[in-house]
Protein backbone atom coordinates (compact mmCIF):
# COMPACT_ATOMS: atom_id res chain seq x y z
CA UNK A 1 0.00 0.00 0.00
CA UNK A 2 1.35 3.47 -0.83
CA UNK A 3 2.05 5.82 2.03
CA UNK A 4 1.01 9.50 1.91
CA UNK A 5 3.46 12.25 2.73
CA UNK A 6 2.59 13.78 6.06
CA UNK A 7 1.80 17.47 5.94
CA UNK A 8 2.26 18.83 9.40
CA UNK A 9 -1.15 20.33 10.11
CA UNK A 10 -0.14 21.60 13.52
CA UNK A 11 -0.78 25.30 13.77
CA UNK A 12 2.27 27.40 12.98
CA UNK A 13 2.68 29.58 16.07
CA UNK A 14 4.49 32.91 15.78
CA UNK A 15 6.07 33.87 19.08
CA UNK A 16 6.80 37.55 19.51
CA UNK A 17 7.29 39.71 22.59
CA UNK A 18 6.13 36.94 24.91
CA UNK A 19 2.84 36.49 23.05
CA UNK A 20 1.73 33.79 20.63
CA UNK A 21 0.16 34.63 17.30
CA UNK A 22 -1.29 32.57 14.47
CA UNK A 23 -0.96 35.20 11.76
CA UNK A 24 2.41 36.39 10.47
CA UNK A 25 0.98 39.34 8.54
CA UNK A 26 1.10 42.70 10.32
CA UNK A 27 -0.96 45.58 9.00
CA UNK A 28 -0.27 49.30 9.15
CA UNK A 29 -3.22 51.63 9.59
CA UNK A 30 -1.98 54.75 7.80
CA UNK A 31 -3.16 56.32 4.51
CA UNK A 32 -6.54 54.56 4.31
CA UNK A 33 -9.28 56.55 2.57
CA UNK A 34 -11.54 55.84 5.52
CA UNK A 35 -11.38 54.28 8.95
CA UNK A 36 -13.95 51.75 7.76
CA UNK A 37 -11.62 50.64 4.95
CA UNK A 38 -8.97 50.14 7.59
CA UNK A 39 -11.32 48.14 9.82
CA UNK A 40 -12.40 45.97 6.87
CA UNK A 41 -8.77 45.31 5.97
CA UNK A 42 -7.90 44.22 9.51
CA UNK A 43 -10.84 41.83 9.45
CA UNK A 44 -10.18 40.49 5.94
CA UNK A 45 -6.51 39.78 6.66
CA UNK A 46 -7.01 38.46 10.18
CA UNK A 47 -4.04 40.57 11.22
CA UNK A 48 -3.44 40.34 14.95
CA UNK A 49 -0.88 43.13 15.25
CA UNK A 50 -1.42 46.61 13.78
CA UNK A 51 0.71 49.72 13.84
CA UNK A 52 -0.62 53.14 14.82
CA UNK A 53 1.02 56.53 15.19
CA UNK A 54 0.72 59.29 17.79
CA UNK A 55 -0.08 62.87 16.82
CA UNK A 56 -1.33 66.10 18.36
CA UNK A 57 -5.10 66.21 18.39
CA UNK A 58 -6.66 68.69 16.00
CA UNK A 59 -8.08 71.47 18.16
CA UNK A 60 -10.23 72.86 15.32
CA UNK A 61 -11.74 69.67 13.88
CA UNK A 62 -13.01 66.84 15.99
CA UNK A 63 -11.77 63.58 14.52
CA UNK A 64 -13.25 60.17 15.30
CA UNK A 65 -11.21 57.99 17.59
CA UNK A 66 -9.36 55.42 15.47
CA UNK A 67 -9.38 52.99 18.40
CA UNK A 68 -13.11 52.49 17.93
CA UNK A 69 -12.37 50.88 14.57
CA UNK A 70 -9.78 48.41 15.86
CA UNK A 71 -10.97 45.18 17.55
CA UNK A 72 -10.16 44.89 21.24
CA UNK A 73 -8.02 41.78 20.99
CA UNK A 74 -5.57 43.34 18.51
CA UNK A 75 -2.02 44.00 19.71
CA UNK A 76 -1.18 47.66 19.19
CA UNK A 77 2.28 48.46 17.90
CA UNK A 78 2.69 52.23 18.21
CA UNK A 79 5.31 53.65 15.91
CA UNK A 80 7.47 56.60 16.88
CA UNK A 81 7.05 58.27 13.49
CA UNK A 82 7.89 61.94 13.78
CA UNK A 83 10.86 61.22 16.05
CA UNK A 84 14.09 62.70 14.71
CA UNK A 85 16.30 61.22 17.40
CA UNK A 86 16.28 58.70 20.24
CA UNK A 87 15.05 61.26 22.79
CA UNK A 88 11.95 62.06 20.72
CA UNK A 89 11.30 58.35 20.11
CA UNK A 90 11.45 57.64 23.85
CA UNK A 91 9.07 60.54 24.54
CA UNK A 92 6.53 59.25 21.99
CA UNK A 93 6.74 55.67 23.28
CA UNK A 94 6.11 56.78 26.87
CA UNK A 95 3.14 58.91 25.79
CA UNK A 96 1.70 56.00 23.84
CA UNK A 97 1.98 53.71 26.82
CA UNK A 98 -0.31 56.05 28.76
CA UNK A 99 -3.21 55.17 26.45
CA UNK A 100 -3.49 51.81 28.13
CA UNK A 101 -3.19 49.67 25.00
CA UNK A 102 -0.01 47.91 26.01
CA UNK A 103 3.61 48.91 25.64
CA UNK A 104 4.70 47.58 22.29
CA UNK A 105 6.64 50.12 20.26
CA UNK A 106 8.00 50.19 16.73
CA UNK A 107 10.98 52.51 16.86
CA UNK A 108 11.03 54.68 13.80
CA UNK A 109 13.63 57.45 13.87
CA UNK A 110 13.84 59.29 10.57
CA UNK A 111 15.63 62.52 9.73
CA UNK A 112 15.21 62.70 5.97
CA UNK A 113 11.94 63.33 4.20
CA UNK A 114 13.01 62.22 0.72
CA UNK A 115 13.95 58.61 1.38
CA UNK A 116 12.51 58.16 4.89
CA UNK A 117 15.51 56.00 5.74
CA UNK A 118 15.81 55.16 9.43
CA UNK A 119 18.65 56.45 11.59
CA UNK A 120 20.05 53.12 12.73
CA UNK A 121 22.33 54.58 15.43
CA UNK A 122 19.57 56.59 17.13
CA UNK A 123 17.33 53.54 16.85
CA UNK A 124 19.81 51.50 18.87
CA UNK A 125 19.94 54.23 21.55
CA UNK A 126 16.15 54.36 21.81
CA UNK A 127 15.96 50.57 21.98
CA UNK A 128 18.37 50.44 24.91
CA UNK A 129 16.36 52.98 26.88
CA UNK A 130 12.91 51.61 26.10
CA UNK A 131 13.76 47.92 26.50
CA UNK A 132 15.17 48.73 29.95
CA UNK A 133 11.94 50.62 30.69
CA UNK A 134 9.84 47.51 30.08
CA UNK A 135 8.69 48.14 26.52
CA UNK A 136 8.43 45.41 23.89
CA UNK A 137 10.64 47.01 21.27
CA UNK A 138 10.52 46.35 17.54
CA UNK A 139 13.11 48.62 15.87
CA UNK A 140 12.74 49.57 12.20
CA UNK A 141 16.15 49.67 10.49
CA UNK A 142 18.11 49.48 7.29
CA UNK A 143 19.44 45.91 7.26
CA UNK A 144 22.91 46.37 8.79
CA UNK A 145 24.16 43.22 10.51
CA UNK A 146 26.20 45.05 13.17
CA UNK A 147 23.23 47.22 14.09
CA UNK A 148 21.03 44.12 14.31
CA UNK A 149 23.50 42.48 16.71
CA UNK A 150 23.51 45.62 18.88
CA UNK A 151 19.72 45.58 18.89
CA UNK A 152 19.70 41.97 20.07
CA UNK A 153 22.08 42.96 22.90
CA UNK A 154 19.92 46.00 23.67
CA UNK A 155 16.91 43.78 24.31
CA UNK A 156 14.86 44.23 21.14
CA UNK A 157 11.99 41.75 20.79
CA UNK A 158 12.54 41.56 17.03
CA UNK A 159 14.27 43.43 14.22
CA UNK A 160 12.35 45.09 11.40
CA UNK A 161 14.60 45.41 8.35
CA UNK A 162 13.18 47.41 5.46
CA UNK A 163 12.34 45.60 2.24
CA UNK A 164 12.70 48.84 0.26
CA UNK A 165 11.84 52.52 0.77
CA UNK A 166 8.68 53.21 2.77
CA UNK A 167 5.65 53.54 0.51
CA UNK A 168 7.61 52.71 -2.65
CA UNK A 169 6.02 49.29 -3.32
CA UNK A 170 9.41 48.21 -4.71
CA UNK A 171 9.44 44.90 -2.86
CA UNK A 172 12.53 43.17 -1.50
CA UNK A 173 15.31 45.38 -2.86
CA UNK A 174 17.25 44.59 0.32
CA UNK A 175 16.73 40.86 -0.17
CA UNK A 176 20.30 39.65 0.14
CA UNK A 177 20.87 41.74 3.27
CA UNK A 178 17.69 40.34 4.78
CA UNK A 179 19.00 36.86 3.96
CA UNK A 180 22.09 37.66 6.04
CA UNK A 181 19.76 38.43 8.96
CA UNK A 182 17.96 35.12 8.51
CA UNK A 183 21.31 33.34 8.73
CA UNK A 184 22.80 35.34 11.59
CA UNK A 185 20.09 36.87 13.80
CA UNK A 186 18.26 34.73 16.32
CA UNK A 187 15.39 37.04 17.32
CA UNK A 188 12.28 37.32 15.07
CA UNK A 189 12.71 39.17 11.79
CA UNK A 190 9.74 41.20 10.58
CA UNK A 191 10.24 42.66 7.12
CA UNK A 192 8.66 46.07 6.91
CA UNK A 193 8.47 48.85 4.27
CA UNK A 194 8.20 48.75 0.54
CA UNK A 195 6.18 45.53 0.44
CA UNK A 196 3.97 46.32 -2.54
CA UNK A 197 2.47 42.99 -3.57
CA UNK A 198 1.55 39.65 -2.01
CA UNK A 199 4.34 38.03 -4.04
CA UNK A 200 6.87 40.23 -2.19
CA UNK A 201 5.49 39.00 1.12
CA UNK A 202 5.59 35.36 0.00
CA UNK A 203 9.16 35.81 -1.22
CA UNK A 204 10.23 37.16 2.16
CA UNK A 205 8.54 34.32 4.04
CA UNK A 206 10.11 31.70 1.75
CA UNK A 207 13.52 33.04 2.75
CA UNK A 208 12.76 32.29 6.36
CA UNK A 209 11.80 35.65 7.87
CA UNK A 210 9.27 35.43 10.65
CA UNK A 211 6.64 37.96 9.57
CA UNK A 212 5.87 40.75 7.11
CA UNK A 213 4.27 44.16 7.61
CA UNK A 214 2.56 46.11 4.85
CA UNK A 215 0.66 49.40 4.91
CA UNK A 216 0.76 51.63 1.82
CA UNK A 217 -0.03 48.86 -0.68
CA UNK A 218 -3.16 47.83 1.19
CA UNK A 219 -4.34 51.32 2.08
CA UNK A 220 -3.97 52.61 -1.49
CA UNK A 221 -5.32 49.57 -3.34
CA UNK A 222 -8.62 49.78 -5.24
CA UNK A 223 -9.96 47.13 -2.89
CA UNK A 224 -7.97 47.37 0.35
CA UNK A 225 -9.72 44.53 2.17
CA UNK A 226 -9.18 42.18 -0.74
CA UNK A 227 -5.49 43.02 -0.95
CA UNK A 228 -5.16 42.66 2.81
CA UNK A 229 -6.60 39.17 2.52
CA UNK A 230 -4.26 38.38 -0.37
CA UNK A 231 -1.28 39.47 1.72
CA UNK A 232 -2.31 37.23 4.59
CA UNK A 233 -2.68 34.28 2.22
CA UNK A 234 0.69 35.02 0.62
CA UNK A 235 2.40 35.15 4.01
CA UNK A 236 0.86 31.76 4.88
CA UNK A 237 1.88 30.28 1.52
CA UNK A 238 5.43 31.60 1.82
CA UNK A 239 5.70 30.27 5.34
CA UNK A 240 4.51 26.84 4.36
CA UNK A 241 6.89 26.86 1.41
CA UNK A 242 9.75 27.66 3.77
CA UNK A 243 8.74 24.94 6.25
CA UNK A 244 8.39 22.37 3.48
CA UNK A 245 12.08 22.71 2.58
CA UNK A 246 12.31 24.46 -0.78
CA UNK A 247 14.63 22.80 -3.27
CA UNK A 248 17.68 24.74 -4.40
CA UNK A 249 17.86 26.78 -7.61
CA UNK A 250 19.89 25.26 -10.44
CA UNK A 251 21.77 26.91 -13.31
CA UNK A 252 21.00 24.21 -15.86
CA UNK A 253 17.98 22.10 -16.61
CA UNK A 254 17.12 18.90 -14.77
CA UNK A 255 14.54 16.71 -16.52
CA UNK A 256 11.27 16.03 -14.75
CA UNK A 257 10.41 12.89 -16.75
CA UNK A 258 12.51 9.65 -17.08
CA UNK A 259 15.45 9.68 -19.50
CA UNK A 260 15.01 6.03 -20.57
CA UNK A 261 12.32 4.06 -22.37
CA UNK A 262 11.77 6.64 -25.12
CA UNK A 263 9.66 5.55 -28.12
CA UNK A 264 12.48 5.95 -30.63
CA UNK A 265 13.48 3.58 -33.42
CA UNK A 266 17.23 3.08 -32.65
CA UNK B 1 -4.77 82.83 31.48
CA UNK B 2 -2.53 82.05 28.50
CA UNK B 3 -1.84 78.37 27.89
CA UNK B 4 0.14 76.96 24.97
CA UNK B 5 -1.74 73.93 23.71
CA UNK B 6 -0.19 71.89 20.92
CA UNK B 7 2.05 74.82 20.09
CA UNK B 8 -0.82 77.33 19.88
CA UNK B 9 -1.43 80.21 22.29
CA UNK B 10 -4.90 79.95 23.75
CA UNK B 11 -6.68 82.09 26.33
CA UNK B 12 -8.70 80.49 29.10
CA UNK B 13 -10.65 81.71 32.09
CA UNK B 14 -8.68 80.47 35.08
CA UNK B 15 -8.22 78.79 37.47
CA UNK B 16 -8.59 75.43 35.74
CA UNK B 17 -7.54 71.87 36.25
CA UNK B 18 -6.19 69.79 33.37
CA UNK B 19 -9.41 67.81 32.96
CA UNK B 20 -11.47 70.99 32.51
CA UNK B 21 -8.94 72.34 30.00
CA UNK B 22 -8.97 69.15 27.96
CA UNK B 23 -12.74 68.86 27.94
CA UNK B 24 -13.03 72.45 26.78
CA UNK B 25 -10.89 71.81 23.68
CA UNK B 26 -11.73 68.16 23.00
CA UNK B 27 -15.20 66.67 23.40
CA UNK B 28 -13.89 63.09 23.17
CA UNK B 29 -11.33 63.25 25.93
CA UNK B 30 -11.23 59.46 26.20
CA UNK B 31 -8.75 59.33 23.34
CA UNK B 32 -6.42 62.01 24.75
CA UNK B 33 -2.98 61.51 26.28
CA UNK B 34 -1.65 64.59 28.07
CA UNK B 35 1.77 66.06 28.74
CA UNK B 36 2.31 69.32 30.68
CA UNK B 37 5.66 71.11 30.54
CA UNK B 38 7.35 67.95 29.28
CA UNK B 39 5.88 65.61 31.88
CA UNK B 40 3.15 63.05 31.23
CA UNK B 41 0.08 63.57 33.41
CA UNK B 42 -1.81 60.34 33.98
CA UNK B 43 -5.57 60.43 33.38
CA UNK B 44 -6.40 59.81 37.03
CA UNK B 45 -4.31 62.88 37.95
CA UNK B 46 -6.07 65.26 35.52
CA UNK B 47 -8.51 66.52 38.19
CA UNK B 48 -5.77 67.28 40.68
CA UNK B 49 -3.41 68.92 38.18
CA UNK B 50 -3.82 72.72 38.16
CA UNK B 51 -3.00 74.58 34.99
CA UNK B 52 -0.92 77.74 35.38
CA UNK B 53 -0.18 80.75 33.18
CA UNK B 54 2.15 79.89 30.26
CA UNK B 55 1.96 76.12 30.83
CA UNK B 56 2.87 74.13 27.71
CA UNK B 57 0.31 71.42 27.17
CA UNK B 58 0.55 68.66 24.57
CA UNK B 59 -2.59 66.66 23.83
CA UNK B 60 -2.02 63.66 21.59
CA UNK B 61 -3.97 60.63 20.43
CA UNK B 62 -3.53 57.58 18.25
CA UNK B 63 -3.95 58.02 14.49
CA UNK B 64 -3.41 55.72 11.54
CA UNK B 65 0.24 55.00 10.83
CA UNK B 66 2.55 52.40 9.28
Amino acid sequence: MTQTTQIDTQEDIFELGGKRFTNRFLLGTGKFKSKQDMADSIKASGAQIVTVALRRIDLERHEENIIEYIPEDITFLTNTSGARDAKEAVRLARLAREAGHGSWVKIEVINDSKYLLPDNAETVKATEILAADGFTVLPYISPDLYIARELVKAGAAAVMPLGSLIGSNQGLKAKEFIRVFVDEIDIPIVVDAGIGAPSHAAEAMEMGVDAVLANTAVATAKNPAQLARAFALAVKAGREGYLSGLPAKKDIASASSPLTGFLYEE
Amino acid sequence: MRVIINGQDKEFNGPKNLRALIEEVCPDSSKVIAEVNGGIVKRDAWDAHSIREDDRVELVSFVGGG
